[in-house]
């Protein structure tokens, strides 16, 4: 892992200054903050954490091991609004959408999410440009901190990322020693953040070695790979059932996930206005695909479970040269039935073509 | 569209509606734009989503043919929310339209071949909008033969069409019902779509194949077309699949590594024989 020239190191005291820095540079700052509620009895240091937007940097918590949900909703909400409507006798008035989202720093991403977002960016920018999801992430900056506390559901060196993986950041901090943080510059959005703050940032030397602070996570399973193998093992239909047996078709996995984007599109309306929703789905759900006949080209929880590991591990791959899971770990943490794609791709690994 | 929202529609107003069979509708509908309405132009075989405000959006195939300018038609039947709304609309009403999507049969591809179309139920519309391009490009074609069956008598669409057809000689027309939906002055076929089809023997020498209608239809009609000598290369269909965004990103028609709004409706049986069966 290579340091590129650009890098710069910054005191770990005057993070607080770049933040405020950052604030009076016209950003929006949203960040991890570790809930605190009344009503959610939990051990302090297993309540949710949440993006939210913060004003100053001890509102963060840079230490958890990730967010509870994924940066995904800050692009591509849960519901959104995508068309407003009046009516007016018996016409139909098409109502403007505000636009221009504010410029927005994401304080404190971790690299997996930040890779994701690699994936969105293939989705709603091939062919058709969505724009709701792409002024978005022009309007954004994303701030990682490289990965201090991989837990054991943890996978992203697997599927190609890492700890320390730069794709998707506009600045990369690691922390290299007591007292710096390592700064990788690594887009014009990041320069303009560090040019918001020059003075605070000093040129980093050779002897900074980001490899060394790094934690190890274990290759296993190694997915390279895996893309070529998948479409043989379609019709094994027995791999499918046993790794769903337990698979409740909840869409939780869907819902954490910082890469699932299939969305459902509804209309909400009263008798003077209505409005076109998009909303997160799952094809997990036997909903999902069901036709209006009673037809359902997806009949069984063990052909969505299929359609889920071939969506992200197949098809997007062939299709948009991009992998469709970052190995965050969030639906096998976030599975009330257990249900876990490491294990899952570690068995589909291991069977012998 | 001027707008950068994907998924904002065009207003259109419905000219006409015809009712085609129980539950079954036909709808003319006109952009409320003059300018999109002169300039709007589409292939065989592409569709639309067609909302009703306050209610949602629902896939349905140009039912119309792109030579017929001006105006496009959709035939649905009544089903759920959004098509229960749609069928409460009446003429000068307004609806939504997204479109066109999605690929083309390769209609340029067939001139001087015979045309064999099959079609079952409500899956006449698709093949409608090709059988409308085909007669009014008649002159680049051989024979032209069309096979439609329903379960009933009541339950077939484009009536007045079928007659049309007919009466015209130049085109060989073939209805039937299932057995028990006929009616006493009924002067078609009595009997399953495949069973016709077997009875007719069509060549297969030179023709090309479109078979749409419920997958029952299709799966026991594929085996006879190919005993009778036709390639799955030279026999098209449309897939159904349910659809949100019709642009390649709600993921919901995904079959294999395609997207029916993307690389389909359209597909030959060569094409399919490829693709999981997730459709």
């Amino acid at each position: 892992m290579e340091v590129s020239s650009s890098a710069k190191l910054i005191r770990k005291a005057s993070l607080g200054e770049f933040f405020d820095r950052i604030r009076k540079g016209g950003w929006r700052i949203v960040g991890p903050v570790r809930a605190t509620s009344p009503v959610i009895r939990r051990e302090p240091g297993e309540t949710p954490v949440l993006w939210k937007e913060v004003q100053a940097l001890d509102q963060l918590d840079l230490h958890a091991t990730q967010t509870t949900l994924s940066p995904k909703e800050l692009f591509f909400p849960a519901v959104e609004t995508i068309l407003k409507y009046r009516f007016t006798g018996q016409k139909v008035e098409i109502d403007p959408l505000e636009s221009d989202p504010p410029q927005t720093v994401l304080f404190g991403m971790r690299p997996c999410d930040a890779r994701s977002l690699c994936t969105l960016d293939a989705v709603f920018g091939w062919d058709y440009h969505d724009h709701f999801y792409e002024s978005r992430r022009a309007a954004t900056t994303i701030v990682s901190f490289v990965c201090t506390q991989p837990d054991d559901n943890c996978f992203c060196t697997s599927v190609g990322g890492g700890p320390g993986d730069t794709t998707g950041s506009d600045l990369l901090l690691t922390s290299v020693s007591e007292s710096a943080y390592l700064v990788e510059v690594l887009s014009s959005k990041g320069e303009a953040l560090v040019a918001a703050a020059s003075e605070l940032f000093t040129p980093a030397t050779g002897a900074d070695d980001k490899l060394s602070c790094l934690p190890s996570i274990g290759k296993e399973p190694d997915a390279a790979g895996i893309s070529q193998k998948l479409p043989s093992l379609f019709s094994q239909e027995h791999i499918w059932r046993e790794q769903s047996l337990r698979c409740l078709g909840c869409g939780t996995c869907a819902y954490v996930c910082p890469v699932c984007t299939c969305f459902d599109m509804q209309d909400e309306a009263n008798l003077s206005s209505g409005k076109r929703l998009r909303c997160w789905d799952s094809c997990a759900f036997g909903l999902f695909t069901l036709h209006a006949s009673g037809h359902n080209p997806r009949k069984t929880q063990a052909a969505r479970w299929r359609q889920r590991v071939m969506h992200k591990f197949s098809y997007l791959p062939e299709r948009l040269n991009v992998l469709g899971c970052v190995g965050c770990g969030r639906c096998s943490r976030a599975c009330p039935a257990d249900v876990n794609l490491k294990e899952s791709l570690k068995q589909i690994v291991e069977i012998q073509g | 569209m001027t707008s950068k929202n994907i998924y904002e529609p065009y207003m259109m107003r419905i000219d006409q509606v015809v009712d085609e069979a129980p539950g079954i509708k036909t709808f003319r509908l006109l952009f409320e734009d003059q300018a999109v309405n002169d300039g709007f132009s589409f292939r065989a075989g592409q569709f639309g989503e067609y909302s009703v405000f306050g209610e949602g959006e629902s896939t349905f195939c140009i039912a119309s043919s792109p030579t017929r300018k001006g105006y496009i038609e959709c035939t649905f039947r009544q089903v759920g929310r959004v098509t229960t709304a749609l069928a409460a609309l009446q003429e000068g009403d307004q609806v939504g339209f997204r479109g066109p999507y999605g690929n083309v049969f390769p209609i340029d591809e067939w001139e001087g071949k015979n045309l064999l179309f099959i079609a079952g139920g409500i899956a006449l519309p698709p093949l409608r909008c090709v059988i409308w391009n085909a007669l009014d490009w008649r002159d680049r074609f051989r024979d032209i033969s069309i096979v439609y069956g329903a379960r009933t008598v009541a339950d077939l669409v484009y009536k007045r069409e079928l007659k049309e057809w007919t009466d015209r000689g130049d085109v060989r027309v073939v209805t039937t019902v299932d057995p028990g939906g006929e009616t006493p002055d009924w002067t078609g076929e009595v009997g399953f779509v495949p069973h016709v089809i077997e009875k007719l023997n069509p060549p297969s020498e030179d023709t090309v194949a479109l078979v749409c209608g419920p997958p029952i239809m299709i799966k026991l009609t594929l085996p006879v077309l190919t005993r009778l000598g036709f390639q799955a290369g030279e026999m098209f269909t449309t897939l159904e699949n349910r659809m949100k965004c019709g642009l390649g990103k709600c993921g919901r028609c995904n079959v294999g590594k395609y997207y029916v709004c993307k690389d389909g409706p359209v597909f030959s049986f060569e094409q399919l024989s490829q693709l999981p069966a997730e459709y």
